[in-house]
């Protein structure tokens, strides 16, 4: 593999005749190194040789053979062949071997990728993922029923219930998540005071941004923004944490052994976060609030005395009690979707990344849905 | 291939030299040495957790060791600048366990990628190339185009073969071939191992559990023991007196291996 730079010249040389025959003698390393002078000569050859006849090689001078050499060999042979006979002498069985099979190879057709034709495969993708989402649909259903059978066996028989297995997954879904969730809605808080302040001021209704933002973060935000986080940051664990039980097949060793793989692990992770959620979504309010009070004092110097009298006659105590009554049914969506996804990872180790984005995704996107359902079931209410 | 001197037997290709190799606390190797001969099949045994991929990384330079030297090819692997890494690369090939294909390619495609990333050829010249190198590996012909996942666990070492040998290497590194496979295909593998080896002249340097692997292909086995290696043929590990190689050759399954190898 020396990149020798020997002229082209050099790898075929007319030997004059034999019999009837012209003679090319091969000489030099046909190697990959070489193949720049290689592919020249063996062109070069091919076109002196233009009516030429019967053709031997003579390849005993070759000092070095490897795969690309003999592919060149083997194109040289099949460019001569149409002119005439032609034989290729003083090979040894190895690098005779190597020729055979270079010759096969070298005049097949194409490879290629699978054959795909564009539009129908469009079709056809559509297709598949539509029903593809049925199934996932019923099959989601199912679990969501699976669930609650199995809780409500466990109602029964409250002494199933792993006590210890639910405040470790409240302290990792909800304990954990104070910083960031906090951090989050505050910025938020201020995000919102600050654009609201702006608008409002143009009317002179300055401290009606105490009601943007009490209302907003109350009722929708903070448990929007609580639940999204916790999706990304609980559901994708629940999703990570039993797949790869799945694929160490501790799932499987838990069902062989007369355990319930839902009582197990399903039950307490979706309990726990059901717990933790709300009480997650009421601190990220009250951040938002926060960040809000100190945004108004910053831009409108609103005092945190103003702001809280404000929030009281402008904000109903039923608008954080809609707000908050959404959390524990997003916290079980969040659950069951998680671990849903963890529990269907089948096999190998990308299976488990595949699903997990995919239980991030599904359940932000279901939280929304719900939410934008909550939102016209309440105005039905009159809430 | 032919583009390397003549099998001659005492040439050393690979030299490990006081070779240390630690985790934290742990030391795996101290203490090492190894030669590997050009033109050799050594296959390398030892107990889960002596190392043995462990020193296959550091003899492909994916780990470095904490003291010792390795010279592959004639160069040290653990002071090679990148251009020189690189071309000492292309003269080895790798099969990982699990053949290690890029899943996101086929087959052709995926021997194909030394071809394409080291070297100038032209498409037809690698197309052919691939096509010799895939049926080298025993696969059939319409296997070019399909994915890994296609494939079963047998073919994807095959493709993994073939990819390692697409750039002719001269030395070729097997990280447990057999394993999972079931014993037809084991034995199969060993067979083409064994032939692809003296029919291009490879080096090969194979870890492996498989007693049978051992004993019908490879000239001479290195045991990891007491973080040092043993090296020898067959016989004379038959006679070594450490307890492990003891075991591993006089248990029941290298008996009945051995006793298989000499009904043969």
């Amino acid at each position: 593999m020396t990149g020798t730079a020997e002229p082209a010249a050099a790898f075929l040389v007319p030997a004059g005749t034999a019999g009837t025959a012209r003679v090319l003698a091969a000489r030099g390393r046909w190697v990959l190194g070489a193949w720049d002078g290689l592919s020249q000569a063996v062109e070069g050859a091919a076109a002196g040789l233009a009516g030429a006849g019967a053709v031997r090689i003579e390849a005993q001078g070759i000092e070095a053979l490897d795969t690309v050499g003999a592919i060149e060999l083997a194109r040289l042979a099949r460019r001569l062949e149409a002119l005439g006979p032609v034989e290729i002498a003083g090979l040894d069985p190895v690098r005779q071997g190597l020729l055979d099979a270079a010759r096969k190879a070298e005049c097949a057709p194409p490879i290629g990728r699978p054959v795909e034709r564009p539009i129908i495969a469009v079709v056809e993708r559509a297709g598949r993922a539509a029903y593809a989402m049925l199934d996932e649909t019923l099959d989601l259903l199912a679990f969501v029923g699976m669930v609650a059978i199995t809780l409500g066996r466990t109602a029964l028989r409250p002494a199933r219930l792993r006590g210890s297995a639910i405040i470790h997954h409240m302290e990792k879904t909800g304990l954990d998540a104070l910083p960031i969730v906090g951090l989050l809605s505050f910025l938020i808080g201020v995000v919102l005071a600050y654009q609201g302040a702006d608008q409002l001021r143009r009317f002179g209704a300055q401290l009606f941004v105490v009601n943007l933002v009490g209302i907003s973060i109350l009722r929708e935000i903070g448990v929007l923004m609580t639940s999204i986080i916790v999706a990304g940051r609980s559901g994708s664990a629940f999703t990570a944490q039993i797949g790869t039980m799945q694929v160490n097949q501790e799932v499987d060793a838990m069902r062989t052994l007369g355990l319930d793989p839902v009582e197990i692990l399903v039950l307490p992770r979706m309990i726990a976060l059901v717990l933790a959620l709300p009480l997650l979504s009421f601190y990220a309010a009250a951040m938002g609030l926060l960040g809000g009070a100190a945004a108004s004092y910053a831009v409108l110097d609103v005092t945190l005395a103003q702001f809280l009298r404000q929030l009281q006659t402008a904000v109903p105590v039923g608008t954080m009690l809609v707000g908050l009554a959404k959390a524990p049914v997003f916290a079980a969506v969040i659950a069951l979707v998680g671990c849903y996804e963890g529990l269907k990872v089948s096999g190998s180790a990308d299976s488990v990344g595949r699903l997990t984005t995919k239980s991030v995704v599904v359940s932000i996107f279901l939280v929304i849905v719900l939410d934008a359902l909550f939102s016209i079931l309440f105005a039905s209410f009159g809430l | 291939m032919d583009a390397q001197p003549p099998y001659s037997g005492d040439e050393t290709v690979i030299r490990v030299r006081g070779l240390r190799t630690r985790f934290g606390p742990q030391v795996i190797h101290d203490g090492l040495d190894l030669d590997v001969r050009r033109g050799e099949v050594l296959g390398v045994v030892g107990g889960s957790g002596t190392g043995k991929s462990v020193l296959l990384k550091e003899i492909l330079g994916l780990i470095r060791p904490a003291a010792g030297s390795i010279e592959v090819l004639g160069h040290d692997i653990t002071a090679l600048s990148e251009p020189a890494r690189v071309a000492l690369q292309r003269r080895w090939g790798v099969l990982f366990q699990d053949g290690a294909l890029f899943s996101s390619m086929t087959v052709a495609e995926n021997v194909a990628v030394p071809l394409r990333e080291h070297t100038d050829l032209d498409n037809a010249t690698i197309e052919a190339a691939v096509r010799i190198k895939i049926r080298m590996a025993g696969l059939p012909e319409d296997s070019c185009s399909k994915k890994p996942s296609q494939l079963s666990g047998g073919m994807r070492k095959r493709a993994g073969l073939a990819r390692a040998l697409a750039l002719d290497p001269e030395i070729l590194f097997l990280d447990e071939p057999t394993a999972g496979l079931d014993p037809i295909g084991a034995a199969a593998f060993d067979e083409l191992v064994g032939g692809l080896q003296r029919s291009l002249g490879l080096t090969v340097f194979m870890v492996t559990h498989d007693l049978d692997s051992l004993i019908t292909v490879c000239d001479r086995i290195a045991a990891l023991v007491d973080r040092r290696v043993r090296t020898g043929t067959v016989a004379e590990m038959l006679t070594e007196s450490h307890p492990w190689i003891r075991n591993y050759f006089h248990g029941p399954r290298g008996r009945a291996a051995i006793d298989a190898q000499e009904a043969r």
